[in-house]
């Protein structure tokens, strides 16, 4: 691997580390992640497939409340890295990004307590009234979650495709890589199962069956389902309207039973 | 009554620092720094000295919710913060305790909307691409989520900034429930789709074995059977088995290690194939 590889390298893995507390641009995401990683080492297409793949185990993989999500980007960059450079299967790179997403968080919770002590830095600097201080130990926080994934990174960028790590990752035994493999066909549905709970709606449950058994009799595709869906939010938005329309005619009695702002004008939500 | 009045400008360097709240993510205080620096616009505007001292103090504070929804809980509390500085009687409690209240609600809402309905589904549509080793796939992913999540950002510090605390009653009205209700229906629906379309389960394990009337072999495996009676039935069970499971609390990881178990025992006796 060139020198401007490993510094291209370095900085894609920061930015992922980044993304990854921050949670906004979405660049620690295994499809955004693994592509990139798969640009700058030289094989894009291998990057977006395995990158698409650990997308689909990763779904549901969020930070809610306090709960926090198994490491994404640390678990992308790196089994891109092996896959790549080491020259092993997606497979075999979808088995590894597990291991490695514990890793991830492991050292994710490791930045995210060091940060306290910055916490505290900022108390004094708010004391002096010193904004720039305050600013200083938000970076602070975030450098270090850069630093998380991109030094481990460059670590395996320099033994990888070596033999000692090729013959230890060949000498797995069939009976695992092919296990891991079938187990990767529905790891998927944990992902699944973090967003259904996630919306806890046991009455919203019908919807639910209802994708499953047209996915199940039709071919459809996504862009299907998402406009079935649309329809069918319409259709119980509606629904929730004329509930609350016939509460407020009891409540009243019986008058005014109009629905009034019966349209749902978006620019009101924001 | 005084004349402090925070500009357009200030309120697109709130927009801007918001995409960072959650760089100093910590145990602590959680988004507390993060919150404290996105609104350093809007306070060293209509504060000085020892008051936008106190100001930064009392934004150290706790803060946690989804980063996107907290855009508007910024433009709320930078309207209040304006009208405290112009002299209204707004106390450093009255300041805290909209913010801490509204934490819970907007993460009711923002959660199941973004993390729970619009990443998944538009991750699920980019990585099926992508999948098929095309660039389009990570650009859908990465463009569609960009633009609704900078729009969510931007509108969220204008109409809350601009609304103040009206808007504050309005979030547990009828409006926001209609919108969450509606994004956890499409989700859902979804998410159905997938559990049937995305998964691959496959037990070729022989239940029965015979040569028919017209001299031809049966062969007839367990998915056959199960393809007969409902095809996707083995990964709907999977998937209720993991909702409960996480429920009581499972770590997701745990779960994953323990599904890649489950793949290499089963394939290792030909359950699974």
């Amino acid at each position: 691997m060139s020198e401007v590889q490993l510094i291209l390298l370095f900085i894609v893995a920061a930015i992922t580390g980044m993304a990854s507390v921050l949670d906004e641009m979405q660049f620690h995401r295994p499809v955004v992640a693994c592509t990139m990683t798969g640009m700058v080492l030289g094989d894009t297409t291998t990057g977006v497939i395995l990158g698409g793949t650990l997308e689909m185990m990763a779904l549901g993989w969020m930070n809610v409340g306090a709960a926090m999500a198994p490491d994404a980007a640390l678990a992308s960059v790196v089994s891109a890295i092996l896959v790549i450079v080491g020259h092993q299967d997606i497979s075999a790179g979808i088995a590894l990004a597990v291991p490695l997403a514990a890793a991830g968080q492991v050292l994710t919770i490791f930045v995210r307590t060091i940060t306290v002590f910055f916490q505290h830095l900022a108390d004094k600097y708010a004391d002096e009234g010193s904004m720039r201080g305050i600013e200083m130990c938000h970076l602070a926080g975030l450098i270090l979650q850069a630093l998380r994934v991109a030094l481990p990174a460059i670590a395996i960028a320099m033994v990888a495709g070596t033999d000692t790590v090729n013959n230890a990752l060949n000498a797995i035994p069939e009976v695992i890589t092919r296990g891991l493999q079938v187990a990767g066909g529905f790891i998927v549905v944990v992902g699944y199962a973090m967003v259904i709970n996630l919306m806890n709606a046991q009455k919203l449950m019908v919807y639910f069956f209802l994708g499953f058994l047209i996915a199940v009799f039709t071919d459809v595709n996504l862009i299907g389902f998402g406009a079935i869906g649309a329809i069918c939010a319409w259709f119980h938005i509606k629904d929730m309207q004329k509930d609350i329309a016939i509460e407020e005619a009891a409540k009243t009695g019986g008058g005014g039973g109009a629905v009034e702002g019966a349209d749902i004008d978006d620019s009101d939500l924001m | 009554m005084g004349d402090k009045k925070v500009t357009k400008n200030d309120l697109f360097w709130v927009f801007i620092r918001s995409n960072f709240l959650l760089g100093s993510f910590n145990f602590e205080r959680m988004q507390a720094m993060g919150f404290c620096v996105a609104m350093m616009p809007i306070l060293k505007r209509v504060y000085s000295g020892d008051d936008l001292k106190a100001a930064l103090k009392r934004h150290l504070e706790f803060f946690n919710t989804q980063p996107f929804v907290a855009a508007a809980i910024m433009g709320i509390i930078g309207a209040m913060e304006e009208q405290k500085a112009n002299g209204a009687n707004i106390s450093a409690a009255t300041l805290s305790g909209v913010k801490v209240g509204l934490i819970g609600p907007l993460a009711g809402v923002g959660d199941p909307i973004f993390w729970g309905t619009i990443r998944p589904v538009l991750a699920a549509l980019g990585a099926g691409i992508a999948m098929t080793g095309s660039l389009i796939g990570p650009f859908i992913f990465f463009i569609g989520f960009n633009i609704i999540r900078l729009l969510t950002h931007w509108y969220g510090v204008k109409y809350g900034y601009e609304k103040g605390t009206e808007l504050v009653e309005n979030i547990g009205g009828n409006e926001m429930h209609f919108l969450t209700e509606g994004a956890s229906v499409l989700g859902l629906l979804v998410m159905g789709a997938l559990v049937a379309k995305w998964t691959t389960v496959n037990m070729p394990l022989v239940i029965s074995e015979y040569d028919n009337s017209a001299g031809e072999h049966v062969v007839t495996t367990l998915q056959n059977i199960l393809d007969s009676l409902m095809p996707g039935m083995v990964a709907l069970f999977m998937t209720f088995a993991c909702m409960w499971l996480l429920k009581r609390g499972v770590n997701p990881l745990v779960i994953i290690i323990g599904l890649f178990v489950i793949g290499i025992v089963g394939y290792a006796i030909g359950l699974f194939a």
